[in-house]
């Protein structure tokens, strides 16, 4: 009987090695192990051997029995694994084809700048504050200490709607309406629309884009006026970025002054971009005039403040390359698909 | 403002300074330098040479060769076609390698067979005219009269060896657009000694109160003082204040003309001179011009005067443009005896009113329009006087005829050098404050500024603040933050518009920028009823032009230019966005009403639905629910195609694809679809609950009902038929299908809904569901809609 069962031992490894599917490895393993298998079979035969060598036959049984289940095993995942490998061969891809086209819109680059601006200045603690577009004369001139016939007016090419209403040439006047309505401490920028009658070029467009800013409170000085239009630069250029001050006139701040940057492409030494001075002009700034803060009802003598002015397309266009200024206002899709 | 540096040197020692040095710090203590240049760093090698000998070329009748020592061992041989040349003459030679001011380069060449070594020059060729050298001639070799010697370099020579700094001045500083303003700022600058001119004036006998008489009759008029000079030498002035006025860009003309620009120049206050036999009765009088006067000015343009100019007259007529621009009349000229030096004072907005309407700008109105002061007068007419009896041209007659109409008081500002500091944010003494103001030409006493009368811009301590800081040096104020507490954050407006952007753009849209203004042009191209009161729109006065004439009140033409440029363009997509105001009319003398819009505008892989869906999932994002869609037209839409967008009767808005008409005369050969939306309406109907509402826990039932109704049923109506019938276990309606065809009658159509029903506490049953539908159908069959399949 022991040699019976090393014969299916024998028979059955032989046969577990060379199967190569999944079906076929279970019908061998009820060939030889199952109920009516061929070992079950044998051992049912067990009554007619002495009772001395059922103890041996029984454990070379089992031993058998163990071996071949470890090899069914065995072999089935070795024949898993292959199947699902020829299983993924056959589902090969090109992974160069395009991905599934999602179409997504773009901000303008206008937009996209000034919200980055925006958010420089809300994390400084600013908040947005929004003007009209169509002004009296009074808060964009008159309130700015800009009298009727100052010479600053010619600077400012103006859009008359009649003698007294126009369009904004800047986004000062918002200054005077939050001073107006809000007791300090105040801490705005508000970005908008102004208005020039200069003819449309690649530098120039009857519409553009400024930037105000205004901090009111006691002992504001212009210390804090440099500490946080610095911060400003170093956020929107980068850490290494250098700034200057240098005086300048504005009607409704004194001090003023001009800021400039180092010129990214040259760093100081002057170049094309620079226009070899080597700084860029970036904003105009400085300590709110005295005559202006009485204006709008807050003590001079208790509060001080400071205020500066930036125009948006020249950033936009020098972070972008951009060479003129009417791309703006096109809105061709190949130039908008770019931000 | 061009300032000439050899000048500067005559009030401040600079000899110390780099000319890098002293621009970089004019600039940075406010008067801003936009370049400077050498008069002569592009001439290289030109010398001066004596012409030896003069020979005919053997072979040209029109050619000589002359001989001419340049201080070499050997002459040179030069030829040329000049027939001005006289021999032991002192000329301008260009050696071999010698480099003009226009860039031309200079080589020792053969002409007609003869070496010349070089080039004898013209003035031209030196980029001069006969008006820096008047005994020069304009067509022939430049034979120089000046004292120099052989060899010399030639801009050496004829003093063409200055620098020319230009600044660009603020309109605040009047006082900087002269010499004296800027020597001023040089010495505070550089914490260097300033020496001013000191004008003193010896006179003649006589008065000139005797025999002249000047009336002030404006109020514009603060100041005018006169002298008279007799007896003048009409001729070209000296070298010295010929290269003065070269390098800051005035042309010479004679000695009383140059010397009224020159002084104007140097204290920046302008003056004129009258050829007293010119003036009619003796008498100057200023006034406002009569209506109907005319004047011819200098530049010999006839202007016709209106009563709102001041004008300098004679007894008779104007004869002076008062602070613009003189008469050609009473002006000095080569047969002038007697003259009237006029420095006067007269109102900066009427000056530059007045230059305005007579279309002239000139170095004068330039200066008055910025604001002088009167107290200015008196140093420029003696300085005047001091440059007659310094060249000795005419005898300056006593006294002086001065008509003041101003108050003498002087501005005075507490020093509060407390204030400053803080204000600034810096640490100086009073006594340092007190050094840069005394450098700036303040006087300081018992802690009392007393502000100097060229500084009309000082009126305030804080003005005084700015003066200490740009001497103190800008870049020396240290840096801080900004103290006290401030909140950062969007209002709710301006979150509810980014959201606007984000889902726009998440939907597929491109946002654009567009104008504020248009042609009113564009209200006959997108069709609108000539009585449609969106035509009343807000005009300007002073347009560039008919584009920009018109505050739009509708955003269509601006989107469905853009759309046209980019079809035009051959884009093959373009699904654009703004948010945009429109500006409409308010009574007069308020202000006009600003409101924003949202335009949507898509043409390219696109149909009504899609941009019906665009501003469905727009509103949906922005927790605005329950819109209708209500039928509409009205230009610039398809008269079919068209609809409203309505919440609780409030419109939001409206949509569809454009008229074909609209289309054709943007030129846009594509359906194209357009939508305004209201932000504000919106943003009044964002759901104010957003609280969590469970995820179910019980399942939904789903049904299908495919309908069958005639095209003139709506879906809407449908849907709402559904809605009421179901209740409030109707979770979710979706049309999956819309067929019309085989099976289906003429004009009729199949809509097929998918209905989704849960309850929140249960499981619906089977019963209760097919009771609700078989109620939904009833009521459908009332107007006619009737059921085709259900499952």
């Amino acid at each position: 009987m022991k040699e019976q069962i090393n014969e299916i031992r024998k028979a059955a490894i032989s046969q577990i090695n060379s199967c190569n599917k999944t079906n076929e490895l279970i019908n061998l393993k009820v060939k030889y192990l199952g109920k009516k298998g061929k070992l079950s079979l044998l051992l049912k035969q067990m009554g007619s051997i002495s009772p001395d060598e059922r103890k041996s036959v029984g454990q070379l049984a089992n031993k058998v029995r163990n071996e071949l289940e470890q090899n069914l095993e065995q072999k089935m995942a070795e024949i898993k694994l292959i199947e699902q490998e020829n299983k993924m061969k056959s589902e090969k891809i090109d992974v160069t084809l395009p991905g599934q086209k999602f179409q997504i819109g773009n901000i303008h680059p206008l937009s996209k700048v000034m919200k980055e601006i925006n958010d420089i200045f809300m994390g400084m603690g600013f908040s947005i504050a929004q003007g009209p577009e169509i002004e009296t004369d009074y808060y964009n001139f008159e309130a700015l200490n800009i009298p009727k016939d100052h010479p600053a007016r010619d600077t400012q090419d103006t859009f008359y709607i009649n003698d007294n209403i126009l369009l904004r040439t800047q986004t000062s006047p918002v200054q005077i309406r939050v001073m107006e309505k809000q007791k300090p401490p105040i801490r705005i920028i508000s970005p908008g629309r102004v208005y020039r009658s200069d003819s449309v070029d690649a530098t120039h467009s009857p519409v553009f884009h400024q930037i105000e800013g205004l901090v009111v409170d006691k002992n504001i000085t212009m210390a804090d006026l440099k500490g946080t239009l610095e911060l400003f630069v170093k956020k929107l250029y980068g850490e290494n970025s250098n700034v200057k001050f240098r005086p300048h006139h504005f009607p409704f701040t004194e001090p003023s002054a001009e800021m400039d940057v180092m010129c990214f492409s040259c760093k100081g030494k002057g170049c094309s971009l620079c226009k070899g001075e080597g700084w860029i002009e970036i904003l105009g700034c400085g300590m709110v005039h005295p005559k202006v803060l009485k204006e709008c009802n807050i003590d001079p003598e208790i509060y001080s403040g400071f205020a500066f002015g930036l125009g948006l397309e020249r950033i936009v266009m020098r972070r972008y390359n951009i060479d003129d200024l009417r791309l703006f206002f096109e809105n061709d899709m190949r130039f908008l698909s770019q931000f | 403002m061009n300032l000439s540096v050899k000048w500067l040197k005559d009030y401040v020692n600079i000899n110390n300074l780099s000319i890098k040095e002293l621009t970089d710090g004019l600039t940075m203590s406010g008067s801003k330098v936009e370049g400077f240049k050498s008069e002569n760093d592009k001439i290289q090698k030109i010398v001066v040479g004596k012409i030896k000998s003069i020979e005919e070329h053997p072979d040209a009748d029109k050619l000589v060769i002359c001989s001419v020592d340049v201080g070499q061992n050997e002459p040179l041989q030069i030829v040329t076609g000049a027939n001005n040349v006289k021999e032991n003459a002192l000329v301008p030679v260009c050696l071999s390698g010698a480099t003009l001011p226009n860039g031309t380069k200079i080589k020792s060449g053969k002409l007609r067979g003869v070496l010349s070594q070089g080039m004898m020059c013209s003035l031209s060729e030196l980029g001069l005219s006969k008006n820096d050298f008047p005994y020069a001639i304009e067509d022939g070799i430049f034979l120089l009269e000046e004292e120099c010697e052989i060899g010399q370099d030639i801009c050496e020579a004829i003093g063409l060896n200055d620098t020319i700094i230009e600044f660009e001045i603020t309109s605040n500083r009047p006082d900087c657009l002269s010499v004296v303003g800027l020597a001023r700022e040089t010495a505070a600058t550089f914490n260097l000694p300033f020496n001013p001119p000191t004008p003193k004036v010896r006179g003649c006998d006589g008065d000139i109160n005797d025999s002249f008489k000047v009336d002030i009759k404006t109020p514009l008029c603060s100041r005018y003082m006169a002298k008279m000079v007799k007896n003048v030498k009409i001729k070209p002035s000296p070298r010295w204040i010929r290269e003065r006025l070269r390098a800051s860009g005035i042309r010479p003309i004679n000695n009383i003309v140059d010397i009224t620009n020159f002084v104007m120049l140097e204290y920046g206050h302008p003056m004129h001179a009258f050829d007293a036999s010119n003036i009619s009765g003796n008498n100057i009088v200023i006034r406002n011009a009569n209506n109907g006067e005319s004047i011819t000015t200098l530049d010999k343009a006839e202007h016709d005067l209106t009563d709102k100019m001041i004008m300098v007259c004679d007894s008779e007529k104007p004869i002076a443009v008062a602070g613009v621009m003189g008469g050609e009349y009473s002006g000095v000229n080569e047969n002038t005896k007697d003259i009237i030096f006029e420095s006067a004072c007269f109102d900066g907005a009427s000056v530059r009113k007045t230059a305005k309407a007579l279309n002239i700008r000139t170095d004068s109105s330039i200066r008055f329009e910025k604001g002088l002061n009167p107290l200015c007068c008196e140093n420029t007419i003696n300085r005047a006087c001091e440059l007659i009896e310094l060249l000795e041209i005419g005898e300056v007659v006593g006294g002086t005829i001065d008509i003041q109409n101003f108050n003498h008081s002087k501005q005075t500002i507490t020093l509060d050098a407390e204030w400053i500091n803080n204000f600034i944010g810096i640490n100086l003494s009073a006594g340092d404050m007190i050094k840069i103001l005394q450098a700036l030409g303040f006087e300081v006493k018992n802690n009392e500024i007393i502000v100097p009368p060229h500084r009309i811009d000082i009126q305030h301590k804080a003005d005084i603040a700015e003066e200490i800081a740009r001497i103190y040096g800008y870049n020396k104020i240290p840096i801080s933050t900004i103290k006290g507490k401030a909140d950062g954050a969007l209002t709710e407006t301006q979150k509810f518009k980014q959201l606007v952007d984000d889902s726009l753009i998440a939907l597929g849209c491109s946002e654009i920028c567009t104008y504020s203004f248009m042609s009113p042009k564009e209200y006959n191209k997108i069709e609108l009823p000539l009585d449609c009161e969106l035509r009343n729109s807000i005009k300007i006065q002073n347009p560039l032009g008919e584009d920009t004439s018109t505050m739009r009140t509708t955003t269509f033409p601006s989107i469905l230019n853009i759309l046209s440029k980019n079809y035009n363009n051959r884009n093959e997509k373009a699904w654009l966005y703004e948010i945009g105001k429109v500006y409409l009319p308010s009574p007069e003398n308020s202000l006009p009403s600003e409101i924003d819009k949202i335009t949507i505008g898509i043409y390219g892989n696109c149909d009504f639905y899609t941009i019906k869906g665009i501003i469905e999932s727009l509103l949906n994002q922005l927790n605005v629910y329950g819109a209708e869609f209500v039928e509409s037209q009205g230009m610039p839409f398809h008269n079919y195609r068209c609809s409203e967008i309505m919440i609780d009767g409030k419109v939001l808005g409206k949509f569809g694809e454009v008229h074909p008409k609209v289309a054709e005369n943007y030129k846009i050969g594509i359906k194209t679809y357009i939508a305004e939306l209201d932000f504000s309406t919106i943003f009044n109907l964002k759901s104010k609950s957003n609280t969590y509402c469970g995820v179910p826990k019980f399942p939904a039932s789903v049904r299908d009902l495919s309908l069958v109704c005639d095209e003139s049923i709506l879906s809407g109506q449908i849907e709402k038929i559904i809605k009421s019938n179901i209740g409030k276990i109707l979770e979710k309606i979706e049309v999956f299908d819309v067929y019309r065809g085989e099976q289906i009658a003429n004009n009729q159509k199949s809509i097929s809904y998918k209905l989704t029903m849960r309850d929140k506490a249960r499981t619906l049953t089977d019963e209760e569901i097919d009771k609700a539908i078989e109620k939904t159908i009833n009521s459908l069959e009332k107007i006619n809609v009737k059921l085709r399949l259900k499952s």
